[in-house]
C-alpha cells in the first residue's frame, strides 16, 4: 500500500481504503468522494490535491488519459442530446445521437478495461457553452473531436503493448470520422481543415500536456499527468 | 520480390524479427532521446541514419511498412488523379470537395517517398492499376468506375475505409519509432476523415440513403456499403469484442453502435489479398 496522505492537504497517491477513511471524516472530502463513487472495493484511486485525478504512468496511464477524454466527450454529447440546440435538423439529431452513443461506449469500455486502475469519474464544466446555440455546440464538438484525434495520434508512441496500440487505433479513426463529420456540418467541404491537416496530408498531433491544458478548461475535476510533465 | 511478402519472408529466416523491433531495446529507446535533440527539419535524415545504425536489419521492416503504405497511397492518388482528369465524371459542384482528397493522397505519396529515402530505403513506384478491379482486363466488379459518379464514389469509399484498416494494422510494427509511428497515425486519421467525407457525400447525393460516416455493421456482415463486391474489405468490422470486453453484452449497446464505435485493422496479407490481382495488377 502506498503512503497514506490526506487528499485534501496534499500527496499524489493514496490507497482507496485510507482515502475513504479521510473522505468520511471531512465534509470537504465528500465532493471528492462523490466523484469517485463508481469505484469498486479494490480500486486504487489516484487522488491529487484539490480533488483532481492523475492519469498515472505506463500503458494504464495512457489508457486513463484516453478515458479522461472520452468521459469529457460523452458528457458533452449527453448534454447536447438532452438539450438540443434550436433549429436542430433530423439528420443532425441522428448524427449527434450516434456520436453520443459512440463516445459513451468508448468511455464505458475504458472504465471496464481499466478496472481497478481507472481514474475517478470526472465532473465536466460546460458553463462556457451555450447549448441552445448551433454554432456554439458544433464549434465545441469540433474542438473536442479534433482534440481527441490529436491526443490519440500524439500519445500512440507512448503505448508499449501492441494490443493497446491497436485499440487506440480502432478508436482514433472513429474520432477522425466524427471530426470530419462535425466540420462538414459546420461548413460543407471542410473535412480536412487547414487548422488540423498540414500540407503533407498529416493530421496534427498533440502532447499530453497540450491536450490536458485544453481539456481541463471544460473540467471541474482537473486532470494531471505528472509523469508526462503536466500539472494543471 | 513481392514487397507485400517481405515481412513474412523475413519471419521465415528470422523468427526474432518482431523481437528486434521491441521498444524496450536500448538502441530503440535512444532514438527517441536523440530525436528530441535534433532539429525537426533534420529528422528524416537523422532517423534514417539512426535506423541503419541501431536497428540493423530491422530497418528493412520499417522501410517495408512505409513502402506498403506508399503502394496504397499510389493506388489512391492514381485513382483520384484519374477521376479528376476524366471529363464529365466529377460534377463541378463537388470538384473542390473531391479535390481535397486528391490533394491529400498525392501529399501522402510525396511524404512517404521522402521518409523512405531518408530511412535508407528505395520508394516503390506505382503499380499497374485496374480501377474496375479486373486485374488489367478492365472488366472487374466496377466497370463504370470512371463513367458513373456513383460507382466512382463507391470505389472511393471502399479504398478509404480499406486504407484506414491497412494503416491501423501496421501500427504495432512501428512501436518504438516515435516519429514514424506518429506520422503513420496522422495519415491514418486523415484517411478516416476522407472515409467519413466520402460516406457523407454518398448519403447527401442519395447514392446510399442509409450510409453513415462511420461503419455500422450487423452481427453477421461487416460491410455496410451495399456494395456486395466489397464484402471482404469490411470482413471483421462486425467484431463487438474489444480488449476482452464484449460491448454488446457488457455495455448493453446495439451491434450497430458497438461496431461503429471501433474500426478494425487488416493485416498486410489481407490487404494484399484484397487488392492484388484485382485493383493492383499482378502478372
Amino acid at each position: 500500500m502506498k503512503t497514506e496522505i490526506n487528499p485534501i492537504t496534499g500527496g499524489a497517491n493514496m490507497a482507496r481504503r485510507s482515502f475513504l477513511r479521510y473522505a468520511g471524516a471531512s465534509a470537504a472530502a465528500v465532493a471528492v468522494m462523490g466523484a469517485a463513487a463508481s469505484c469498486s472495493k479494490n480500486d486504487r484511486v489516484i487522488v491529487t490535491p484539490g480533488g483532481g485525478a492523475d492519469i498515472g504512468s505506463g500503458d494504464p496511464g495512457i489508457l486513463n488519459y484516453a478515458y479522461a477524454l472520452e468521459q469529457l466527450e460523452a458528457a458533452f454529447y449527453l448534454q447536447v442530446i438532452a438539450t438540443p440546440y434550436s433549429g436542430i435538423s433530423t439528420i443532425e439529431t441522428s448524427y449527434l445521437t450516434d456520436i453520443r452513443d459512440h463516445e459513451v461506449v468508448h468511455r464505458d469500455f475504458f472504465k471496464a478495461a481499466l478496472g481497478s486502475k481507472a481514474i475517478t469519474a470526472l465532473t465536466p464544466d460546460f458553463s462556457k457553452i451555450d447549448f441552445s446555440s448551433r454554432a456554439q455546440v458544433l464549434g465545441a464538438a469540433k474542438a473536442f473531436e479534433d482534440l481527441g484525434v490529436q491526443a490519440y495520434d500524439g500519445a500512440g508512441y507512448l503505448i508499449k503493448d501492441a494490443g493497446y496500440l491497436t485499440i487506440a487505433g480502432k478508436i482514433v479513426s472513429v474520432e477522425a470520422r466524427h471530426a470530419a463529420l462535425i466540420s462538414n456540418l459546420i461548413s460543407p467541404g471542410t473535412f480536412v481543415p487547414a487548422d488540423q491537416v498540414n500540407s503533407d496530408g498529416l493530421n496534427k498531433s498533440a502532447s499530453i500536456a497540450e491536450v490536458l491544458a485544453q481539456a481541463n478548461t471544460y473540467l471541474k475535476t482537473k486532470v494531471s499527468a505528472v509523469n508526462y510533465n503536466y500539472k494543471p | 520480390m513481392n514487397l507485400f511478402n517481405i515481412i513474412s519472408e523475413i519471419e521465415k529466416v528470422d523468427p526474432e524479427i518482431h523481437e528486434r523491433l521491441n521498444p524496450r531495446r536500448a538502441a530503440i529507446k535512444n532514438i527517441t532521446s536523440f530525436g528530441s535533440k535534433v532539429a525537426v527539419a533534420a529528422m528524416p535524415f537523422a532517423l534514417g541514419t539512426l535506423f541503419k545504425k541501431a536497428y540493423g536489419q530491422a530497418t528493412s521492416t520499417v522501410v517495408d511498412v512505409l513502402n506498403f503504405a506508399l503502394t496504397l497511397e499510389h493506388l489512391e492518388a492514381g485513382f483520384y488523379n484519374k477521376g479528376a482528369t476524366t471529363s464529365g465524371l466529377i460534377p463541378s459542384a463537388d470538384s473542390a470537395y473531391i479535390g481535397f482528397v486528391t490533394r491529400d493522397e498525392n501529399a501522402h505519396v510525396k511524404f512517404l517517398q521522402g521518409a523512405i529515402t531518408a530511412s535508407g530505403g528505395t520508394p516503390v513506384g506505382p503499380a499497374t492499376f485496374d480501377f474496375t478491379g479486373g486485374n488489367n482486363k478492365g472488366n472487374g466488379p466496377f466497370p463504370t468506375v470512371f463513367s458513373s459518379y456513383a460507382t466512382f464514389l463507391a470505389v472511393a469509399q471502399v479504398f478509404e475505409d480499406t486504407g484506414v484498416r491497412a494503416y491501423k494494422g501496421q501500427a504495432p510494427n512501428l512501436i518504438g519509432n516515435q516519429d514514424i509511428l506518429t506520422a503513420a497515425l496522422s495519415i491514418h486519421a486523415v484517411e478516416a476523415r476522407h472515409a467519413s467525407a466520402i460516406r457523407k457525400l454518398r448519403h447527401d447525393l442519395g447514392h446510399d440513403t442509409n450510409i453513415k460516416p462511420y461503419i455500422v455493421s450487423t452481427a453477421t456482415l461487416g460491410n455496410d456499403t451495399g456494395v456486395a463486391a466489397a464484402n471482404n474489405n469490411y470482413k471483421g468490422e462486425e467484431n463487438v469484442t474489444q480488449g476482452g470486453v464484449n460491448l454488446v453484452s457488457a455495455l448493453k449497446v446495439s451491434v450497430g453502435v458497438a461496431t461503429a464505435s471501433f474500426d478494425e485493422p487488416l493485416s498486410k496479407e489481407d490487404v494484399t489479398a484484397l487488392l492484388v490481382g484485382s485493383f493492383i495488377v499482378s502478372n
